[in-house]
């Protein structure tokens, strides 16, 4: 083989990106490796329990993870049902409908501005506008009105993961090749029915990726949902009342836990969370790989 | 040309600034006025958070007066032990004195010296009724969970002047861990055995009722916008963001207003020789119950790590200087400075360092 100097090039460009590769895959690890390591005191003391112990009380040193499990998976999934709808409809809105021009920019650039504006400052609104309006309405609800709630922190979530499903979605839906939409409308299909019977199966992967990345973003969101969730350390499936979540939990307690089983069972509350998030993006990606359509000839036709 | 005369005003501009009365000859004067600390370098700590403005502003005082810098981290008590522990920092600050069973962990004798008080209030959302009276027991009842409603019979037996509405408490607590809890825990496991067995004393609690706030701000936010809630905060936040807060009963049967003088008052008792005392529910009849120490950290032999003496000699300086001279920036920031017992108390325990076996000289 002639070794002149682009071969070699060539080389080393395709060494350094498997290295670079190497380094990515072993972060994970090494993170999964480093708090599996930490949190070993506290999973010799409670072992299974941990995950449906319901009693967080660190000064008799009892730690169950419970109720944050719980309120975690609540308040993502709530924010993501209450997100689906705004973040599809602006996706739809934008791919098929509003091709370019002014009003087409404004609403990528707001979209775009959601997912930049810091979750302090969500939490700061959350605290000053949300939460005196869920009051109220709590109020007419005839419950106690904390104001501070599941609810309440499902909301702020909701509104900041529309983005990640919105973007996604919509690149997805403009990429579906305009030959098969062409195809539809010449059998005499209205825009609507395109849409549904077209656009909406092709891209149907793609959006899912989205709402799996909205999802992971809601799992780990921590200071938005600490200033509105109420953080009570008690299980309960009732969104009005407060509750908490892992990441909430974490980032409260950890500067002032200074014993060592404490210390450890919040670093197993992470790895609980990491290992959550984990389960969720692998289901994910297997019902991503169930709806791909293959062709014939094995190819995707929908990728 | 052009582009080197734009070089040059930038430099200019630049070094202008050193030139100026101050800059280069006030470095250096600071920097002369003690050799030892430009061969020490920076005094590192790091602690509580309740004490940080006051530390804050007495170790800038003391960088003008001595040139020693001080950088102290408010990463909270749990991380100034740690810190202190792990031998990272000269000294660190803790709300929450050190257990038996944490020091007999360390490696080497720690000792402590107070720095000020501090108190935690019971503040609370009652368009109107002002003062309002508290009692441990109706304290313990409400955090309990056990007394709901304000115009409870306990509650308006202590407040025979005010008209207590029929409305439910609602109780705001602490979401992070802090001191403030500690100090709070503390007080209501002395004055209620229920209390004790059920929830305990520390600085993250298994709360019976209520919601968290995260941090002093977290607490006032939620009590203020809340009709009908109770909540508790450290003194100095209170007064400084004009917070009502209830008259407490203490141990003498007085109702003490919290204020810095019923603070430093609740210090007034007898102290251990190595200070650390919880002052809760004090004896003092004068007292506000709901008082406490913040205190420094630090080892009692110094040759560690690979300290200088002259290092241990610079952190001796600062300690005896904040129980003395740093005592006065106590009172304007809303601190309760130490009384006279505490810092004779601290001067011994500073005396009793030793480097390398030998005491020091500073």
């Amino acid at each position: 083989m002639i070794m002149n100097n682009e071969v070699i090039i060539d080389k080393i460009f395709k060494g350094s990106l498997r290295a670079v590769g190497l380094v990515l895959l072993g972060i994970p690890l090494l993170l999964l490796g480093v708090m599996f390591f930490y949190s070993l005191p506290s999973i010799k003391a409670f072992g299974f329990r941990f995950i449906v112990g319901q009693t967080w009380d660190p000064v008799k040193g009892m730690y169950g993870g419970l109720p944050f499990l719980v309120g975690t998976l609540l308040t993502s999934l709530i924010a993501l049902v209450i997100s689906f709808p705004f973040s599809f409809s602006t996706a739809l809105l934008l791919s098929e409908y509003l091709e370019g021009g002014i009003l087409a920019n404004m609403l990528k650039s707001a979209i775009e501005l959601l997912a930049g504006i810091p979750s302090v400052i969500y939490g700061f609104w959350g605290l000053i506008v949300l939460v005196p309006l869920l009051r109220k309405l709590e109020m007419t609800m005839g419950i106690p009105p904390y104001g501070v709630s599941i609810f309440g922190a499902s909301i702020i979530l909701s509104i900041m993961i529309i983005p990640y499903a919105s973007t996604m979605s919509r690149e997805v839906m403009r990429l579906v090749p305009g030959d098969i939409k062409e195809a539809a409308y010449s059998l005499g299909g209205t825009h609507w029915e395109v849409i549904k019977r077209v656009v909406i199966p092709t891209s149907r992967s793609g959006i899912f990726a989205g709402i799996l990345l909205a999802l992971g973003r809601a799992l780990g969101e921590t200071m938005a949902v600490t200033m509105i969730i109420g953080n009570k350390n008690q299980l309960t499936f009732n969104v009005f009342e407060p509750g908490n979540t892992m990441a909430s939990v974490i980032a409260n307690e950890f500067t002032e836990a200074s014993d060592t089983l404490y210390l450890s069972s919040l670093i197993e509350l992470g790895l609980l969370l990491f290992v959550v998030t984990a389960i969720i993006n692998f289901l994910g990606r297997k019902i991503i790989e169930r709806y791909e359509i293959k062709g014939d000839d094995g190819a995707l036709l929908n990728e | 040309m052009k582009k080197r005369f734009a070089v040059f005003s930038v430099i200019l501009l630049l070094t202008s600034g050193l030139l100026f009365p101050g800059g280069i000859r006030e470095a250096e004067k600071k920097g002369n006025k003690t050799n030892s600390a430009r061969s020490v370098g920076e005094l590192l700590g790091a602690g509580a958070t309740f004490p940080y403005p006051f530390y804050s502003k007495m170790f800038n005082e003391y960088f003008s007066e001595t040139g020693v810098k001080v950088n102290y981290q408010a990463i909270g008590s749990g991380g100034g032990i740690r810190q202190l522990l792990s031998k990272t920092v000269d000294f660190g600050g803790t709300d929450a004195f050190m257990s038996d069973s944490d020091l007999a962990k360390a490696e080497g004798t720690i000792l402590h010296i107070p720095t000020c008080l501090g108190a935690v209030t019971v503040t609370y959302n009652l368009p109107g009724v002002e003062p309002l009276n508290f009692t441990p027991e109706i304290i313990a009842g409400i955090f309990l969970g056990e007394i709901v409603k304000w115009n409870d019979v306990r509650i308006r037996k202590e407040n025979r002047e005010v008209k207590l509405p029929d409305q439910k408490i609602v109780v705001v607590h602490r979401s992070d861990g802090s001191g403030t809890t500690f100090i709070f825990s503390d007080y209501l496991s002395k004055v209620s055995t229920k209390w004790k067995d059920k929830v305990g004393r520390g600085k993250s609690l298994n709360w019976p009722v209520g919601l968290g706030g995260k941090g002093n701000p977290g607490v006032a936010g939620l009590v203020k916008q809340t009709p009908g809630a109770v909540g508790y905060v450290e003194l100095v936040y209170a007064l400084q963001n004009s917070m009502p807060v209830g008259n407490i009963k203490n141990k003498s049967g007085n109702y003490i207003k919290p204020s810095i003088e019923s603070v430093s008052k609740a210090a007034k008792v007898e102290l251990p020789d190595d200070t650390r005392i919880s002052i809760t529910n004090t004896d003092a009849p004068a007292g506000y119950p709901i008082s406490g120490f913040t205190w420094l950290i630090f080892y009692k032999e110094q040759k560690y790590g690979g300290r200088s003496e002259e290092r241990a000699r610079e952190l001796l300086r600062l300690l005896w200087w904040v129980e003395h001279d740093g005592q006065d920036y106590a009172e304007p920031l809303h601190y309760a400075p130490l009384p006279e017992k505490a810092v004779k108390k601290a001067e011994v325990i500073i005396k009793s360092v030793t480097y390398n076996g030998k005491p020091l000289s500073f």
